[in-house]
């Protein structure tokens, strides 16, 4: 059986998804002897390789960096895969949908933060979050079909080991992975 | 909302007719007043439901139980729909699994239903038939509409992000109950249950607090509060048992 290669992304995500994939235990060992990972957490590689047999993709697309991402993994893999409900329905990421950005933003980095005289200036920022060195967020979170044409999905929070096995196992031996029964959303 | 059943024709003098049809090519034989659904789950022929519960009356709101009858173009509700003398169902034609589908994708994008957070996670129907249907993912834009969640009620919740409306809550609060603090505002998926004048759960005068809502709701849309992710299994074998006790006493709930 030919090696193929394999790259792992985590865009909007909490790398539930990337421990589950860790969480195959010793059948990792031997998915190690037919996998190339060209491109991962997991590995230390920044930039995405020219070409890549397969991606799994974690996480939901929220910023102009994911959006950017996304379109160059679809360029550049044979094969895409949705890994997660983060990927398929924006799950967590995307409760904040209904919500503005700023709204958003104002409360998890200004209401909820530690209490203002626990801070350096003592004084809760007024003007708001500045996006100078972080990735601006998009409106809402979308699952990444939404932008790209995804070839297979594992659903689930996070997807069970065993399932990712059997998606990459099927994978490699060539045939198409029938994912009916393996996992659910929610998991 | 629901329009109280006739008073019931003495059988003796009106004995009810039995028909012959096909449904999936099986010979089957009903009485006139089954429903397709009904025959159907008889001859262990399987036909997913969402708004269906036994023990209540049918409502034909969710469309999942859809079938195909030669020589209609239209697809019926298996739910309530009669079937006639040599009529010929087809229950799991390509188009109507199709057409499954897609109602239910269509449901999980007209509220927020996130499986991995919810209290029903593991106990949803919502879910369950997701898997059934072979639904990993859904073709349509999420909408991510903006509902509320009132837990102003003492000891329930209900959150309307979850909401399908089955009106599962309704029936049972008017036909069982019988205190119809539950029922339904608005047109379309813009459709919200509502108790009383559309008040605060908590404030409503005529909920008894029986809790019957909550465990007929096939997702956790309405649940015990103290309940954490995955913890809220429904409790429902009371229903028809419920249903048949009522009966018995007569009067306008009888069937």
């Amino acid at each position: 059986m030919a090696k193929i290669s394999l790259a792992t992304i985590w865009l909007d995500g909490c790398s539930g998804c990337h421990m589950s994939f860790l969480d195959m235990d010793e059948r990792f060992l031997d998915l190690a002897g037919q996998v190339d990972i060209l491109f991962s957490p997991l590995v230390d590689n920044k930039v995405f390789p020219d070409h890549v047999d397969v991606t799994l993709v974690e996480g939901a697309v929220s910023n102009d960096s994911d959006k950017k991402n996304i379109a160059i993994i679809r360029q550049q893999s044979t094969i895409v895969v949705a890994f997660g409900d983060c990927a398929i329905t924006a799950n967590v990421p995307g409760m904040r949908n209904r919500y503005p950005v700023e709204a958003v933003l104002q409360r998890a980095y200004i209401e909820n933060a530690a209490p203002p005289q626990q801070r350096s200036n003592g004084q809760p920022s007024k003007e708001g979050i500045s996006f100078h060195t972080v990735p601006q967020l998009a409106r809402m979170a979308r699952p990444i079909h939404e932008c790209i044409p995804v070839d297979f999905f594992l659903p689930g929070c996070p997807p069970p080991p065993r399932a990712i096995l059997y998606l990459l196992t099927e994978i490699l031996a060539g045939r198409t992975p029938q994912m009916h029964g393996w996992t659910r959303f929610g998991a | 909302m629901k329009q109280h059943p006739p008073k019931k024709v003495r059988s003796d003098l009106n004995p009810s007719r039995l028909l012959t049809f096909k449904i999936d090519d099986r010979d089957v034989t009903a009485h006139e007043d089954e429903t397709i659904l009904s025959v159907a789950r008889q001859n262990n022929i399987i036909i997913p439901t969402l708004c269906h519960l036994d023990g209540l009356s049918e409502r034909g709101a969710c469309r999942l139980c859809i079938v195909e009858v030669r020589g209609s173009t239209k697809l019926l509700p298996a739910c309530v729909t009669f079937p006639r003398q040599d009529m010929e169902i087809i229950t799991n034609s390509k188009r109507v699994i199709n057409y499954r589908k897609k109602i239910l994708e269509l449901l999980f994008t007209e509220r927020n239903h996130v499986c991995s957070v919810c209290v029903a996670n593991g106990h949803c129907e919502l879910q369950n038939l997701a898997v059934e249907l072979g639904v990993d993912h859904v073709r349509y834009p999420y909408l991510y509409p903006r509902h509320d969640v009132d837990a102003s009620h003492s000891r329930f919740c209900i959150d309307h992000n979850r909401c399908v409306l089955c009106l599962r809550c309704v029936r049972v609060c008017d036909e069982i109950e019988g205190a119809h603090t539950w029922d339904i505002m608005g047109r379309g998926m813009t459709s919200k249950v509502i108790t009383d004048l559309n008040q605060p759960w908590g404030t409503s005068e005529t909920c008894t607090g029986c809790g019957k809502c909550v465990q007929v709701c096939p997702t956790g849309a309405l649940t015990e509060k103290g309940k954490s992710v995955a913890e809220m299994s429904k409790r429902r074998q009371f229903l028809p048992y419920l249903q048949m006790m009522r009966g018995r006493q007569g009067g306008s709930w009888q069937k």
